[in-house]
């Protein structure tokens, strides 16, 4: 059995996918991304082995992805995450034709065939407003660790409304509310439906055409997936996974990699 | 590589090079002598009537955006906005102003204060960016107001009674201009040396229609982004001067000569692309590498036409009627500028068909409205005509500070991995 890998290096984390010739995830690892990305990319592909119980040489192929592709130095070839998060959760929901991927510092709107090809996409631009960041300056601002922003939000009953679309005067927006008397819990909600707003209007630029497919770290937040439903209309696709689909993606191309080479060639023989 | 080989690729390049230091150097004795220039605009610079009164002539657009190509346009936007002006408004301006803060002090040289500024409502920036040196310098600035195509695919001709009219409105605003220049330049309007210069643009517009016409050679003979900039900038700094004419005799030569031998501007050219929009100058060389890498080479731009005012159309001027023909070859060529920027769709369809494109790059920029605006709706028209594969990616012309390398390079990656991947979906017979 070979088995095939993807390293997903994000702004913030970095994660691993390693996955079988059945295209079953055998093994994952997640880690802080910090400054020595490298290194990071090691530990993420180290972990997953430990993890599955695997030796570096049982995996054939390993792909890079993300901002740090390039320093993923073990790896055989770099796909962006782009083609990457649309392969994952094509794989993972077979019917999904948008992605909409949101991470630590940008937010991905992608458009996908039914193969997993990048029909056409589009990214928020040299800002942070709604991504991961956003959440992470309400999570300083309130003093609320991010696991619990989520289920915080959901609590909201009167959301505020955040009119900043910057990630730093955010956390200067979020005060204010609080200095106003608002409650934690309806500025929240206000934070998460001032993201999911943003994340619509990217995906309406690339056309919404259902399913659509929400992955990246912030796919783990309830609040998130309940505002973005709300603001797109649609029940978005989640799972587990979904915060390693770039990684898994990356695994899927490495795996082709491995069958591609192993393809019977057409000999042009003498009979 | 042959002998004539070596001698005649790349010629353009050099040669372009070679015109703009001489240029500049003959602006830089032009300030020391403090003599005063005409500045003028790339959408209908009239240079062919400017040169006429023995005025240097001055783009500052072009200065501009020398500042960014030689990375020092931060040091120009700074200035600007340390006087006041907002980091929102078009950077190119700015770095004009920060110029004349610095007493025309530029990395190629020294530009002289302007004696007059003539330009076109081609972009309306142009006129407040006038109304500054109106300020600052005290001289008369002259808005030549063109007539622009209605709405999309209502373009009107020599005989329409709406082209005529339009015609004899630009003719009466530049007999207008004639005693103003004359006084600002004490120059007196010679009709025979306005014939002798547009004899060379004739010369020039057909050269660079030409071409651009020879790029859809496969392999392309030159990259619009990069190549055809350097192109572009003669055919603008030296529009009307022989020397500017015999510069595109050549280039023509140099392209049919590399046509005829089958050599590419790429080794291996593997998708060939078509540019909308403003290059990214404060990252020019490298922004250019990012598609050249991966294989992709532009054939075609649409900077090469609004930024050449409309000469690639290689309009012949009447010279039996050289007054009247001139109205119609400004009329012609900044409606066909400003075209090229509001109504591309049709243009942009057509190019994609005759020179095979595989994928068309739409650029908007920051601090440039005017180009910019409407690019979105662009593509989608675009891409409702024809199935290829598009990219959306923005950055700016001058500001450095809104350019960012990675996530350009993240986009421009994806976007090749889909041509390949149509590529290969079409080897195998899916559509």
């Amino acid at each position: 059995m070979a088995y095939a890998a993807g390293v997903d290096v994000g702004s913030t984390q970095t994660k691993a996918v390693i996955i079988d010739e059945d295209k079953v995830i055998v093994a994952r690892a997640l880690t802080e991304t910090g400054a020595n990305v490298i290194r990071a990319a090691e530990t993420a592909f180290q972990e997953a082995l430990q993890a599955g119980d695997l030796r570096e040489e049982e995996v054939e192929y390993v792909v890079g992805t993300g901002y740090g592709r390039y320093k993923v130095t073990f790896g055989n070839t770099q796909v962006t995450e782009i083609s990457c998060h649309g392969r994952g959760a094509v794989h993972m929901f077979p019917d999904t034709r948008t992605v909409v991927d949101m991470g630590g510092q940008d937010t991905k709107a992608i458009r996908v065939s039914r193969t997993g090809e990048i029909v056409d996409f589009c990214m928020n631009d040299k800002c942070a407003a709604g991504t991961g960041r956003f959440l992470g300056a309400a999570s300083s601002a309130l003093d609320i660790p991010l696991d619990d922003l989520g289920p915080t939000a959901l609590r909201g009953e009167r959301a505020v409304k955040i009119s900043t679309t910057c990630t730093v005067f955010a956390e200067s927006e979020v005060l204010s509310w609080l200095g106003k008397g608002k409650k934690i819990e309806d500025i929240l909600l206000g934070v998460h439906q001032s993201i999911a707003s943003r994340s619509a209007g990217l995906l309406r630029r690339v056309g919404i055409e259902e399913a659509v497919t929400f992955t990246g770290g912030v796919a783990k937040n309830v609040a998130m997936i309940d505002t973005l439903n709300r603001s797109l209309g649609v029940q978005v696709h989640v799972n587990e996974e979904s915060h390693y689909m770039g990684a898994l993606g990356a695994a899927l191309f490495a795996l082709d990699h491995i069958l591609a080479s192993r393809a019977p060639t057409v000999r042009h023989g003498t009979s | 590589m042959t002998e004539s080989t070596a001698e005649i690729v790349g010629r353009g390049n050099k040669e372009g090079a070679r015109l703009f230091r001489v240029w500049f150097e003959e602006l830089t004795q032009a300030a020391e002598e403090d003599r005063r220039a005409a500045y003028v605009f790339v959408m209908g610079s009239m240079a062919e009537l400017v040169r006429t009164f023995e005025l240097p002539i001055v783009f500052p657009e072009i200065n501009s955006l020398q500042t960014a190509v030689r990375h020092v346009a931060h040091e120009y936007l700074n200035e600007a906005e340390d006087h006041g002006y907002s980091p929102d408004i078009c950077g190119y301006v700015k770095a004009d102003v920060a110029t004349q803060l610095r007493k025309g002090a530029l990395p190629m040289g020294r530009i002289p204060r302007p004696a007059i500024a003539v330009y076109t409502n081609a972009c309306n920036t142009y006129i407040k960016w006038a109304e500054i040196w109106e300020r600052m310098h005290h001289c008369p600035i002259f808005t030549l107001d063109v007539p622009g195509t209605r709405a999309a695919g209502t373009q009107t001709w020599q005989g329409d009674v709406d082209f005529e009219n339009d015609r004899r409105y630009v003719a009466a605003q530049i007999k207008e201009l004639i005693p103003i220049l004359e006084r600002v330049s004490g120059v007196r309007f010679d009709i025979d040396r306005l014939r002798e210069n547009m004899d060379h643009a004739n010369e020039m517009n057909r050269g660079w229609k030409r071409v651009l016409e020879l790029n859809r050679s496969r392999p392309a003979l030159f990259n619009a982004l990069s190549d055809g900039t350097i192109y572009l900038g003669v055919a603008n700094g030296l529009r009307g001067s022989k020397a500017g004419a015999d510069y595109f005799t050549d280039l023509v030569e140099e392209m049919e000569y590399k046509s005829a031998n089958g050599i590419g501007t790429l080794t291996d050219e593997r998708y060939r692309l078509i540019f909308v929009g403003v290059p990214c100058y404060p990252i020019f060389r490298r922004f250019t590498e990012l598609f050249t890498e991966l294989g992709g080479t532009f054939v075609n731009s649409t900077y090469l036409w609004f930024a050449s005012g409309g000469s690639n159309l290689g309009f012949q001027y009447d010279l039996s009627n050289p007054l009247e023909s001139l109205a119609e070859g400004v009329l012609i060529g900044v409606r066909d500028a400003m075209d090229s920027m509001f109504f591309q769709t049709t243009a942009l369809v057509d190019m994609i068909d005759t020179y095979n494109a595989d994928g068309v790059v739409w650029h908007p920029i920051k601090s440039c409205r005017t180009v910019s605006t409407g690019l979105a709706d662009n593509r989608r028209a675009v891409m409702a005509e024809r199935d290829i594969p598009s990219l959306f990616i923005e950055s700016d012309m001058m500001d450095r500070r809104v350019v960012s390398e990675a996530q350009l390079k993240n986009r421009i990656d994806a976007f090749f991995e889909g041509l390949a991947t149509r590529r290969r979906q079409a080897a195998i017979g899916n559509p």
